[in-house]
């Protein structure tokens, strides 16, 4: 009876957003008089990092420093039509909503400013830190906030912005499957090591090494927190969690969270990830979408990983001890495979 | 239904209410008291989100008789800053990203000031250990243990390994 | 843990000097979520509230003979116990307000249940407590009927019908077919030159989104004569108008207020809650809150669903994958929510981030007696991605390949024509590949290093089949493609006729059926070229990244009697109308 070491590989690549209805968002945009902005979505932040992301977006395309932006999601009152935050759709499609709805808000600050200045609104620029001025004068310059004033009290403009993203629904072809599913990819790659224990069946990771190509990493640390949790979670649906066990048997179904097992913090493995960043053409910023496709790989890569150790194929999710030792016996012994 | 009077302190601040029989803890702060921050996740013990401190002991909230707290101190994350001042645990979830839907935080911080109240400078197992109680969904754990480490300014958030 | 920005790669592509792009900026919301002052739905109080409970069915499929509410309805406490004839439109799938698939599901069931746990009655109480002993009292007398839980077992001829939507037990795609086709080359003519043909099943079981806030909703009756609603939705606009559509109210009556919600996983789409809070509110008028317990939110709650995928490849000695086939089955449950729309998403996605000359699917999303399934982080993808990476790794081990230097030889490279007839473009999976192997310390050769996804793609590869062969297996009569809001016309039918149909049974990998009677027979092409052969063993599979599709000539004439090509629109796979 011994532990066996085994590596597993797999690679993926993961459609961002939908190819239905054509999978809009919207986005409101408008600053107070005192150049402090507000953008309204209707988008939800399920803790993916909705809310910061387009704010930080929207503070980028405005020219203003990314405290003033605050982002308001979910009213349905004030928050124009989202379809929702799934399909990795919402730092791509909300984002280019925002972008749409900050370009229009920016460009009437800039003709505020302009007026204000008595330039021409194609020769501004804004500095990002509250300052708008002339391409090339620093010196002629004015705040966002007094150019927002301006707009309110003096010329009787809205500095406001109005934003949709759509892709236009592309037809599919019932004979072959012809279409445009989605816009662009994400893209992963990632080893599991694993310990085997060829006498209780028990997979123990070892240590993850992985390779996320996320478009641009608009946020380091946002990045961060899904590739963590997302592996997380590959790793639970990898080797514990289900409904129904014995599928399709609907028998023995957890109702509870010592039923329904997940791995605790006792459980983690050293994640250790490189970030790579090919930007979408169509994204904001070259933004794609992480939050799904960070759970993907780590499935396959874990059942490679056992076939490695033991030299059973598990081909039906989840991994649990159980089917490993019905393999291992039903190949008389832990059968482990060259190591890598 | 017969209704029983309780009184005890939240925060540090007197509390009286009523409370019927087998109500459990968590619906009497959140509906009784207007205390929100205490999570419903299950009401069956298994996932943490309703920790709670009674008289510096850690206990889910949602099978814990609210009359068992007559007398006693019950502490939330509602008395965790100090004034404006948040309290270094907040302060260290906040830097290490510790908390993604937010659901699960407030659990978790409890938790956490459980452990640290108790020893001061603990191990990462110790700390795994403070917080197996508690579910988290999203973060994965990690950036969860790092704060409370970072907290307890007995470990660093690049601390490595197994729990 | 680890992470690293490796900014050398695709550098020329991004200017890395934004303002706020690229910052570590702290989260919006952390503050609140640090506090516990973040507004979760249930974070609003209301005096008065009331609480909603269903009555479930214990059986997975049953027809509702009677349901006696008296007991419950006297109980103390309890202000009403409801019933599916007071949901103003009981009938709904959440796609149709894309215009997507037939109205299948209704939202308090009256004649029949298809699950174990579907809703037949729901008690309306001053407590939670009051509310759970009202609907241990409802009687429900049930006649039980045969029930079909495996996804094979439920196409058969004579199998169970589960939803009466849908008769055979299958989505209809485009009002023509049981399943979503993909047809790209031909795959039979490939397999047939391979030198080895590869096969695999794989299983995934249902996934339960798990957030640890459950699914819920908050109705209030709003000034203006408005309701308001609170609510964990990931689809805000998504709960309003199915909120509206089933409550047969304006969508500016209703109020919604969420956002800020604690987790979602795919879970919290389907919009069950606020329908039922608000339908609560309007009968008693009252605030009502309607939450799954844990329980619910496991057994209930729809799950990302099963999915059982058939893989075969066809692979050359030098590594060179030359077709895949897939047939594939979604779990959907009983009611079709979402698993419709994944089969597209998959199907789209389908052979994964491999560059293959022949590619062939079948994917169906099944009617089964469980619960609906829904959208999981992954949704259509990560299912079939799990197959694809497993199936991977045993055909590289039957061709003694290393399983990365594999998956680089065929990887898709910017410029190579996909299976969905679209080009490839932004790809990295090479990049990756590299990236994940210098972590592992897992060597590659060095011709594997030097690939990369910008160079070696296009040319031929970004050509289409000469020939592709399709079929019209699985074609079914009955279903209309057409405007799927011209049939929602208010006063149409809820439950219109069924048709005569008898499914085809569906075709299994390893012995398709032939196609039925009333398709064409399928065009036989000329015999293919070989597939080129390395006449010595390969040194460098990578020298030629070019895998050589054995494409068929074009053969002289179209198919005759073969269907006219013909694009529909995408609704129109939403759209079946029924004749």
């Amino acid at each position: 009876m011994a532990r066996h070491r085994g590596k597993g590989f797999a690679c993926i690549n993961y459609p961002i957003g939908m190819n239905l209805g054509g999978d809009p968002s919207q986005a409101l945009v408008h600053s107070n008089p005192d150049g402090k902005f507000m953008v309204a979505l209707s988008s939800i932040d399920l803790g993916q990092g909705m809310k910061s992301v387009t704010r930080q977006i929207a503070a980028e395309t405005l020219g203003v420093p990314v405290e003033d932006v605050y982002v308001e999601t979910a009213d349905s009152d004030t928050g124009p039509h989202c379809m929702g935050s799934f399909a990795s759709r919402g730092t791509h499609r909300v984002g280019n909503a925002v972008i749409q709805a900050s370009l229009e808000a920016r460009a009437v600050m800039l003709e505020a400013a302009a007026e204000e200045l008595e330039v021409n609104a194609e020769d501004l620029v804004t500095d990002g830190k509250g300052n708008i001025h002339v391409r090339g004068a620093p010196s002629r310059s004015i705040t966002t906030a007094e150019a927002s004033g301006a707009a309110q009290f003096k010329q009787g403009k809205t500095v406001s912005g109005r934003g949709i993203f759509l892709i236009p629904l592309s037809e599919v072809d019932p004979d072959t499957g012809e279409m445009t599913p989605v816009s662009c990819f994400a893209h992963a790659a990632l080893i599991a090591e694993v310990d085997v224990d060829d006498e209780t069946g028990e997979v123990a990771i070892v240590e993850i090494n992985s390779a996320y190509e996320v478009g641009r990493a608009l946020n380091p640390k946002l990045i961060e927190q899904q590739l963590v949790g997302g592996a997380w979670m590959g790793t639970s649906h990898a080797l514990w969690e289900t409904t129904e066990p014995y599928y399709p048997s609907r028998e023995h179904g957890p109702v509870d969270f010592n039923e329904y097992v997940m791995p605790g913090p006792g459980d983690i493995a050293p994640h250790n990830i490189a970030v790579l960043e090919r930007p979408a053409p169509d994204g904001p910023y070259g933004g794609k979408g992480p939050g799904e496709m960070c759970a993907n790989p780590v499935l396959p890569a874990i059942a490679n990983a056992v076939y490695n150790a033991v030299g059973v194929r598990v081909d039906e999710l989840p991994i649990t001890p159980e089917k490993i030792l019905r393999g291992i016996l039903a190949n008389g012994g832990a059968k482990p495979q060259a190591r890598r | 239904m017969a209704k029983k009077p309780v009184q005890f302190t939240l925060n540090g601040s007197e509390k009286a209410t009523f409370v019927e029989e087998g109500q459990n803890l968590l619906d009497v702060l959140r509906r009784g008291v207007g205390d929100l921050t205490p999570k419903y996740g299950c009401a069956q013990g298994t996932c943490g989100a309703c920790t709670v401190l009674i008289d510096g002991e850690p206990h889910l909230s949602c099978l814990t008789l609210a009359e068992t707290v007559e007398g006693r101190s019950v502490a939330t994350v509602a008395g965790l800053e100090n004034g404006a001042a948040l309290h270094p645990l907040q302060e260290a979830f906040m830097r290490n990203f510790a908390a993604q839907c937010g659901y699960c935080t407030p659990g978790m911080l409890m938790a956490a000031k459980a452990l640290l109240e108790r020893n001061p400078r603990p191990t990462r197992e110790e700390v795994v250990e403070a917080i197996s109680g508690n579910i988290c969904r999203c973060t994965g754990y990690e950036a969860i243990i790092a704060a409370i480490l970072e907290a307890a300014g007995s470990g660093s958030a690049a601390s490595k390994g197994r729990g | 843990m680890s992470i690293e920005f490796r900014k050398e790669l695709f550098a020329d592509e991004r200017d890395d000097n934004l303002n706020e792009i690229g910052k570590p900026t702290q989260r919006q919301d952390m503050v609140g979520h640090v506090t516990g002052r973040s507004p979760f739905y249930d974070d609003h109080l209301f005096e008065g509230l009331l609480h909603m409970r269903c009555v479930r069915s214990p059986h997975h499929h049953a027809r509702i003979r009677s349901i006696d509410v008296s007991a419950a309805a006297s109980m103390p406490g309890v202000k009403r116990v409801v019933l599916g004839k007071d949901v103003p439109r009981n009938l709904n799938t959440l796609l149709s307000l894309l215009d997507f698939g037939l109205d299948d599901e209704p939202l308090i069931s009256e004649r029949k249940v298809s699950y174990k746990g579907e809703p037949v009655a729901v008690v309306i109480a001053e407590s939670e407590h009051a509310a759970r002993d009202a609907v241990a009292k409802v009687r429900v007398d049930w006649e039980v009927l045969p029930h079909v839980l495996d996804v094979e077992e439920a196409i058969v001829p004579n199998a169970p019908t589960v939803n009466e939507t849908y008769p055979g037990n299958c989505f209809i795609y485009h009002g023509k077919y049981t399943h979503q086709k993909l047809r790209y080359g031909d795959v039979d003519a490939a397999f047939a030159q391979a030198d080895h043909v590869i096969e695999g099943r794989y299983q995934m079981s249902p996934i339960e989104q798990a957030p640890t806030e459950t699914c819920g909703a908050i109705a209030a009756p709003e000034n203006n004569n408005r309701y308001v609603c609170y609510t964990s939705t990931q689809a805000l606009f998504f709960s309003l108008g199915t909120a509206a559509k089933l409550l047969d109210v304006a969508s500016n009556r209703l109020h919604f207020i969420g956002g800020t919600v604690g987790g979602g996983f795919g879970g919290k789409v389907d919009s069950l809650h606020e329908p039922m809070a608000i339908l609560g509110s309007m009968l008693t008028g009252r605030p009502c809150k309607y939450m799954f317990d844990r329980a619910e939110e496991m057994q209930v709650g729809a799950p990302r669903g099963a999915e059982r995928w058939y893989v075969t490849d066809g692979v050359m000695n030098d590594g060179r994958l030359v077709a895949r086939k897939f047939v594939g089955y979604f779990d959907s449950g009983a009611y079709t929510r979402l698993s419709s729309y994944a089969i597209i998403k998959a199907v789209g996605h389908l052979p994964g981030p491999y560059t293959i000359p022949n590619v062939y699917a079948d994917v169906y999303c099944v009617f089964t007696n469980r619960t609906p399934a829904t959208a999981m982080r992954g949704f259509g993808i990560t299912g079939v991605d799990f197959a694809i990476e497993a199936h991977m790794d045993k055909v590289a081990e039957q061709i003694g390949m290393d399983p990365i230097e594999f998956r680089i030889l065929n990887s898709y490279r910017d410029g190579d024509m996909k299976a969905h007839r679209r080009l490839a473009k932004n790809t990295a999976l090479i990049e990756c590949c590299q990236v994940a192997a210098e972590k592992a310390k897992w060597s590659l050769s060095d011709q594997a290093k030097r690939q990369n996804s910008l160079t070696g793609g296009g040319g031929e590869r970004a050509q289409l089949p000469n020939f592709t062969k399709t079929d019209e297996n699985g074609r079914v009569e009955g279903f209309s493609t057409g405007s799927y809001a011209q049939k929602n016309k208010p006063g149409a039918p809820a439950q219109p006729p069924q048709p005569n149909y008898q499914p085809q049974p569906a075709p299994r990998p390893s012995a398709p059926p032939p196609a039925p009677p009333t398709a064409p027979p399928p065009q036989t092409p000329a015999a293919p070229p070989p597939i080129p052969r390395p006449t010595t063993q390969v040194q460098d599979p990578f020298s030629a990244p070019t895998p050589t599709p054995p494409n068929p000539p074009q053969p002289p004439a179209a198919p005759p009697g073969g269907a006219p090509r013909r694009t529909t629109r995408f609704s129109s796979i939403s759209g079946l109308r029924r004749r």
